[in-house]
């Protein structure tokens, strides 16, 4: 699904990403762990093709395609999709006409969708203006929702959200990583960043990789993973066996 | 009893003007409006409401009616203000308008007026609108200009607006005018107790130059005034823009909301509330986007006398944020799409209390914008 070769990144003057490969199979998802400024965000805002974020070196391979030049709303029509950590705020756009202009045809099935992760009463409210954390990642969900991605990236997708949401968003996003079906029978992909791990009860993650100062250190078993920085700290981790 | 409206006979009007008189918000069907008022140039084509307790009259014929409505004439606007006014005042044959809506009455579907420039260098009118006690009056004002005015032309309107004890009126304006057009409307408004005047503006289209600032005298108790203002500036046009709002009456309050894009025209935003009396309050908003060098000067001035008045206002003028525009992107819009996408939700403005006809029109303004590439 997603190949990703010696890429290099600069944001501005300053290179933040270092060498990094990764390698997504159809229907597998990965984790992405790291202490904060590790480059987490910065690797997924890359994929999505954000234009502050400039690759010196290396390739992204999407689908066996190289979309490493292509433009942002190019990648999402092959069906890369991201769920924002701190979306902007844009004001006076309406949710519903959002969702309505990213979604030609399926314009229907909005109220169902926006009333299963209970944001059926933010459709006519400005994006993100004046929502909780837990309204933002629930706006978020519905918007890959509507979207569907084939590769879903999810940036702390637990970040300022209660138990309660946590629990909704966690089976909104495992229903768009096919978790609902069987091992053999998921085409979707997932890469998703969290400290706590709270989301892994909801996503049977395959793999985790530890981001440490723009490089990845360390890949094995997410839960492992976790558990070792739980314990440990980063400081071990990036000393794993693994490296 | 109601009666059927007569569709609108405009036998000299061509098809491209007839989309322009349409672009501004008439029906010359009459399917959606209870009456009409339309003066091409200096000549009344039509004058007439099927509402019962609304009377649409030319100005000269409410004058004859109503012993020169010296009740309403020049009330409102002084005809010494300037040299717009002393133009008007001093004509002999006044044209224009009078809108009456008669106690308690109320009409669902607006009426509209269209004020259509067509040869004349000047176009004058004196409109006068009067919602009486209880009274409910909507009108859509549509203000055009022949798609041919080559040698350029000016309007001068002024208009009067006098709402009673617990009455309502909403005026949407909407101007597609031209290039070389210059427009002077000079308007101000009375509310009495509870009254409520709304006052819509929406101009998506290139005009020489607008200059104008009406202003609502909120005399009575809990009076209440809402003026929103929608705009474009297109390269050329000079939009000189404002909406003044006097808190007399206690517990009288006033929101003055304006949208303006510059794409290379000049906007001059202005607007004032005036706070004279205890339990008193006003909130003014000026948001701006610079889409090409242009000029947006907000200018908005809140000015309170007495304890007990509470005012606010934010202005902002800025581009479009880099970080709205990827971030739809990232769900699939191309530039092009999330940047007028972006612009429309900017001009999204609901009015509280305007029926939805009317907002409906003011929707479609801005979607004939948007088709056309903001």
């Amino acid at each position: 699904m997603l190949h990703i070769e010696d890429l290099h990144v600069k944001v501005g003057d300053k290179e933040v990403l270092h060498d990094i490969n990764l390698h997504i199979d159809e229907g597998e998802t990965h984790v992405l762990l790291g202490p904060n400024g590790s480059g987490k965000t910065t690797l997924l805002m890359t994929i999505m093709g954000f234009t502050n974020y400039t690759i010196t070196r290396g390739k992204i391979i999407f689908k066996g395609e190289d979309v490493t030049t292509m433009m942002t709303h190019e990648r999402a029509k092959r069906g890369i999709g991201m769920l924002f950590q701190r979306p902007p705020t844009i004001s006076g756009l309406k949710l519903g006409k959002m969702l309505t202009a990213i979604s030609p045809g399926k314009k229907e099935n909005i109220p169902e969708l926006a009333k299963s992760v209970h944001m059926d009463k933010f459709l006519e409210r400005d994006i993100n203006k004046g929502f909780s954390g837990g309204e933002i990642k629930r706006s978020e969900v519905l918007q890959l929702m509507i979207q569907d991605p084939d590769f879903v990236m999810l940036d702390e997708p637990e970040s300022g959200v209660d138990l309660e949401n946590i629990s909704l968003i966690g089976t909104a996003i495992g229903s768009l990583l096919e978790k609902d079906k069987h091992l053999i029978k998921r085409k979707k992909s997932g890469l998703v960043i969290t400290h706590t791990g709270y989301i892994l009860d909801y996503l049977d993650a395959d793999k985790g990789h530890v981001m440490c100062e723009g490089e990845i250190k360390c890949h094995g078993n997410p839960r492992e993973i976790l558990k070792d920085i739980k314990q440990r700290g980063y400081k071990e981790c990036l000393e794993c066996r693994h490296q | 009893m109601s009666r059927m409206p007569s569709p609108v006979k405009v036998p000299e009007l061509s098809k491209a003007d007839q989309d322009r008189v349409a672009q501004a918000g008439i029906d010359l069907a009459m399917k959606n409006r209870c009456g009409s008022y339309l003066q091409m140039d200096q000549e009344i084509v039509q004058a007439e409401c099927s509402q019962q307790g609304i009377e649409v009259l030319s100005f000269k014929k409410a004058m004859e009616k109503y012993d020169g409505m010296k009740e309403y004439t020049w009330q409102a606007v002084s005809p010494e203000k300037d040299d717009i006014t002393k133009y008007v005042a001093a004509q002999k044959d006044p044209k224009g308008y009078v809108i009456i809506a008669h106690k308690g009455s109320n009409n669902i579907l607006p009426i509209q007026a269209c004020l259509y420039l067509g040869r004349e260098q000047i176009q004058h009118v004196h409109n006068i609108i009067v919602a009486e006690e209880g009274a409910e009056l909507h009108i859509i004002s549509g203000c055009t200009s022949g798609a041919h005015v080559g040698k350029g032309g000016a309007h001068y309107g002024i208009s009067e607006f006098f709402v009673k004890k617990d009455a309502k009126i909403s005026f949407t304006m909407i101007h597609n005018w031209s290039e070389n057009i210059e427009v002077y409307p000079r308007s101000a408004s009375i509310v009495e107790d509870n009254g409520v005047f709304l006052s819509n503006y929406v101009c998506m289209q290139p005009v020489k130059k607008i200059q104008m600032y009406p202003t609502a005298t909120l005399k009575g108790t809990n009076a209440v005034a809402r003026f929103s203002s929608v705009v474009i500036s297109l390269p050329g046009s000079y939009m000189d823009l404002g909406s003044r709002a006097i808190l007399e009456g206690k517990g009288a309050s006033a929101e003055l909301i304006t949208r303006a894009i510059t794409k290379g025209g000049t906007i001059i935003s202005r607007g004032h509330i005036n706070g004279k009396t205890a339990g008193t309050r006003g909130h003014l908003e000026c948001k701006g986007l610079i889409l090409h060098d242009g000029i947006i000067y907000a200018i908005p001035e809140i000015e309170g006398s007495v304890v007990g008045t509470e005012l606010s206002h934010e202005a902002a003028v800025g581009k479009l944020a880099k970080d709205e525009i990827e971030y739809l992107m990232s769900r699939g819009l191309d530039e092009a799409e999330a940047t007028a996408t972006i612009i429309r939700g900017f001009l999204d403005v609901k009015i509280a209390g305007l029926p939805e006809a009317l907002q409906r029109q003011i929707d479609t303004s801005i979607d004939v914008a948007e088709k056309a590439g903001f």
